[in-house]
């Protein structure tokens, strides 16, 4: 479980950042997102939640969504991972 | 490619000049091209005459008109109405003479229902509005602003809302978010074109591979 997800997160950011295959493999837990990717702004953010409850089927709330799950890799990852056991 | 214009209906009676992009050489099929919306249209707008020059060497005219408000257009988008859309477009196919339409994201929503319409990656409205609304929050809050959506969704429907830079007024946003696009078209997903959607890109970007792809399911299935 917890793989496919860290899989599927890479691959939603590798379609959305116009990553090369195998590019989103260096994303580490502290890779930075949010505030350190230009691109990351607030409407790509709010496409990559709505691509996460998509591929992952499940619902985010907005008073979830803070800055510490959004602004590295293991943030988001690790809040995916929650969403899905739950 | 030729920049072209039409006059465009406008809702109290006349007409006014809209933009359109056009591959005109008289041939049988002629596509209207309706563009996906507000930040999509963006995203998307590169691809899309991507495959209109495709099409083109296919044999295919096709027809890009400006939806009234969006693009080159001087109208105001806070005036709109998604019925001056309907009727935007069926004009402009009947003005270019199209014989059928196609789709992209949220233009699905306004495909002239007289037409043989094809749907890429057909979108709910509520959809376009939910993911804006979410944006609008996100950027509120990292101003230091707490926004709720059930409040915004409430503004919206009395007062109009601005949503990714896009004024949309009280009216539109309130016939525009129960929109679905039309089950009778003909419906082309991503998984046919290839590769993830366009629309996905937090910036712009192309893709000749898709644009051959989707060029060449449609050019399959018009009059050669």
């Amino acid at each position: 479980m917890s793989e496919d997800t860290d899989l599927l997160l890479r691959r939603i950011l590798t379609d959305m950042l116009g990553l090369k295959p195998g590019q989103a493999d260096a994303f580490d837990a502290d890779t930075g997102l949010f505030g350190h990717l230009p691109e990351l702004d607030s409407m790509a953010v709010a496409g990559l939640l709505t691509e996460l409850e998509d591929r992952l089927d499940i619902i985010i709330d907005d008073d979830e969504i803070d800055g510490e799950m959004l602004e590295t890799y293991g943030g988001l990852l690790a809040f995916a991972e929650a969403k899905r056991g739950s | 490619m030729t920049p072209s214009s039409w006059p465009c209906p406008l809702p109290g009676g006349g007409t006014r000049e809209e933009f359109a992009i056009q591959f005109d050489a008289g041939r049988e099929a002629r596509l209207l091209i309706v563009p996906a919306l507000f930040d999509e249209g963006n995203r998307m707008r590169r691809f899309t005459v991507e495959v209109m020059r495709r099409l083109d060497a296919a044999g295919v005219d096709s027809f890009l008109p400006d939806l009234p408000g969006c693009n080159e257009s001087l109208q105001p988008l806070e005036a709109q109405d998604p019925t001056d859309w309907l009727d935007a477009m069926t004009a402009a196919a009947r003005y270019f003479g199209a014989n059928h339409a196609l789709g992209i994201r949220g233009g699905c929503l306004f495909t002239p229902q007289r037409l043989p319409a094809f749907h890429y990656a057909p979108v709910k409205a509520a959809a376009i509005l939910r993911q804006m609304l979410r944006g609008r929050i996100l950027s509120a809050r990292e101003a230091g602003r707490e926004e709720t959506r059930e409040k915004l969704a409430q503004d919206a429907l009395e007062h109009g809302i601005t949503l990714a830079g896009y004024d949309l007024g009280a009216d539109f946003y309130r016939h525009f978010e129960p929109m679905t696009a039309s089950a009778e078209a003909v419906a082309i997903a991503q998984e046919h074109v290839g590769g993830s959607g366009l629309w996905l890109r937090a910036e712009p970007d192309e893709n000749a591979a898709q644009a051959g792809a989707l060029a060449a399911i449609l050019a399959g299935e018009l009059p050669a």
